[in-house]
């Protein structure tokens, strides 16, 4: 005995769009209702997919209008290369950047404090919120004081943490853990909530223990809710990591793009920024992935 | 087993005793409130009566965890979980090895119409099926008495019938004691050897009504007169129960 459920098909719309594009196809003729002949006949919108060359020309045709028209308007003079700089002459600083400078070392700094402060955050955040399902008295004491945490711009006390953790990496990791635990700790909380109280009492009508019911039930059930803050936390994490380094740092993409702020070598920006994105998308990408393989191993 | 179980200051139900000899099939009906889940809780041991006791062949068990299989309405299946391994969830639990327990439960999977679902996850299934999942967990922890909280309560009326038989056959092959609440009359007069009506406001059983029927049952059963009779006390218990009450449930 077994029962799939079909899922609902679009059937009835592709037959009406066949009566409507087909020739010779069968019409349907149905008894109009008095006092609805003059309502307008109108038609299911249809929106026509462009083939797949189609979209990537249209996408690198903007890139390559937006870098041409500056590179054109810098070189006669309608942009002022003095603010924007020129893609020519970013290009020319990025091969430089790359050969002479130190921007495998400063790609690294960000790169590892970015990484430890994601970790840390989303680890120690996730501990935290599951630790709530402990005890409801606990986490009714707790709770304000994580609210508060997290209506605190973290950012603004970036200088304390820097003169607390000093310069170093530990100071921009720091930042970026602050940054993370909030919405790690959140979001896993609210799965401890969203739990079925009926879940936990089967189990304990099989007579298991609190750490069976943690185990068993608990974490795999608020798995997806700390998946699903990876990919938020990640980009907060290197927010975190580049707002430390512009504080006070010596190494770093967040350094050198002040670095080159303040000596007007408008183009280091544009390369430290690229270089910046770049890593971004690497990141963001690799835990997107990452995501989904964790929900594939999860299931739900 | 005995319980008498007055419940203190909401009086959710009235003093009660009732004694379920072994390997019977005893069901209780009533109006929804009237304390039936309460019951199965406090026989479970996850409510603690404010007086009054549970005897397990004259063991007091009463607040202890994981003396009985309760079902409750809901399958409750972890749908991080395929099929086998919810079934085998309790003895998990009891820390039997999971490869013994999978070993215990593949068979009765195959026997009892889960076969080739083991490997499934839960909402690939129907309602039906996940339902017998849900029981062969229950079954499969082992215990002597098993509370059934209104299994069938959220299957369409053909399913029904098919699960009642299956139920059947389980309980004819595994003579277990089992406690079965239901709103559904008829369905209660067929599964039974006793069937309990209760009353609300206190929760308190208002009659005890022995099936004769001879096992095994069938579909036919329903037209006879014993049967009938049963079905009229039944409706007529709940319905005069139900008029006085309800100026009650207004005031409340």
């Amino acid at each position: 005995m077994t029962t799939v459920q079909d899922t609902p098909t679009l059937g009835d719309m592709s037959a009406l769009q066949q009566v409507r594009s087909g020739e010779d196809a069968p019409t349907l003729t149905l008894p109009r209702e008095r006092g609805t002949e003059n309502r307008p006949a109108r038609h299911l919108p249809v929106q026509k997919d462009w083939p797949a060359w189609a979209l990537v020309l249209a996408q690198t045709g903007i890139l390559v209008g937006a870098i041409g028209g500056w590179e054109l308007g810098a070189r006669f003079g309608v942009i002022d290369q003095f603010f924007w700089s020129q893609p020519s002459a970013i290009f020319h600083t990025l091969t430089i950047f790359f050969t002479s400078g130190d921007a495998w070392t400063d790609i690294g700094f960000t790169f590892r404090s970015t990484i430890f402060g994601f970790l840390l955050g989303t680890t120690a955040g996730s501990l935290l919120g599951l630790s709530f399902w402990w005890s409801r008295n606990y986490a009714a004491v707790v709770q304000p004081y994580i609210i508060c945490f997290e209506s605190i711009p973290k950012l603004a006390l970036a200088p304390l943490v820097i003169l607390v953790f000093g310069i170093g990496l530990s100071s921009k990791v720091a930042i970026a853990m602050a940054l993370t635990i909030v919405v790690s700790t959140l979001t896993t909380y609210a799965g401890v909530k969203a739990l079925d109280p009926d879940g936990e009492k089967l189990f304990y009508s099989l007579g298991a223990t609190r750490m069976q019911v943690f185990r068993k039930l608990v974490v795999p059930f608020c798995l997806p809710w700390i998946i699903s803050v990876l990919r938020v936390n990640i980009g907060l994490a290197l927010t975190g990591a580049i707002v430390g380094e512009f504080i006070a740092s010596q190494h770093g993409l967040g350094r050198a793009i002040l670095y080159a702020g303040q000596t007007y070598d408008i183009a280091l920006v544009w390369v430290a920024v690229l270089v910046l994105s770049t890593l971004a998308v690497v990141m963001y990408a690799t835990v997107s992935w990452l995501e989904s393989m964790l929900r594939k191993g999860v299931r739900q | 087993m005995t319980f008498p179980t007055p419940t203190g200051a909401f009086a959710a139900l009235a003093p009660i005793t009732l004694s379920i000899p072994q390997g019977r099939f005893v069901s209780l009906i009533g109006p929804s409130g009237c304390g039936k889940s309460t019951i199965f809780n406090i026989i479970a041991g996850l409510l603690e009566p404010t007086s009054g006791r549970v005897l397990i062949d004259g063991v007091d068990a009463t607040g202890t965890i994981g003396r009985v299989g309760y079902m409750l309405q809901k399958d409750l299946l972890l749908p991080w979980r395929t099929v086998l391994d919810n079934v085998v969830l309790g003895m998990e639990i009891q820390s039997v090895p999971l490869r013994l327990a999978r070993e215990r439960a593949l068979p009765l999977l195959h026997r009892y119409g889960l076969s080739g679902f083991e490997s499934l996850y839960p909402s690939a299934l129907s309602g039906g099926m996940r339902q017998r999942a849900a029981l062969l967990r229950t079954l499969l922890f082992d215990t002597d008495v098993i509370l059934l909280d209104e299994p069938f309560g959220a299957l369409d009326a053909q399913t029904k019938l098919q699960m009642q038989e299956w139920l059947m056959a389980l309980w004819s092959d595994f003579g277990k004691t089992v406690l079965f609440v239901t709103h559904d009359v008829e369905e209660a007069i067929y599964l039974s050897d006793e069937l309990h009506v209760m009353g609300t406001r206190p929760g308190r059983i208002i009659a005890s009504i022995p099936v004769h029927l001879p096992r095994p049952r069938r579909r036919t059963s329903a037209l006879a007169p014993e049967f009938l009779t049963i079905k009229e006390r039944c409706l007529q218990l709940l319905d005069v129960n139900l008029s006085p009450s309800a100026p009650v449930n207004a005031a409340a």
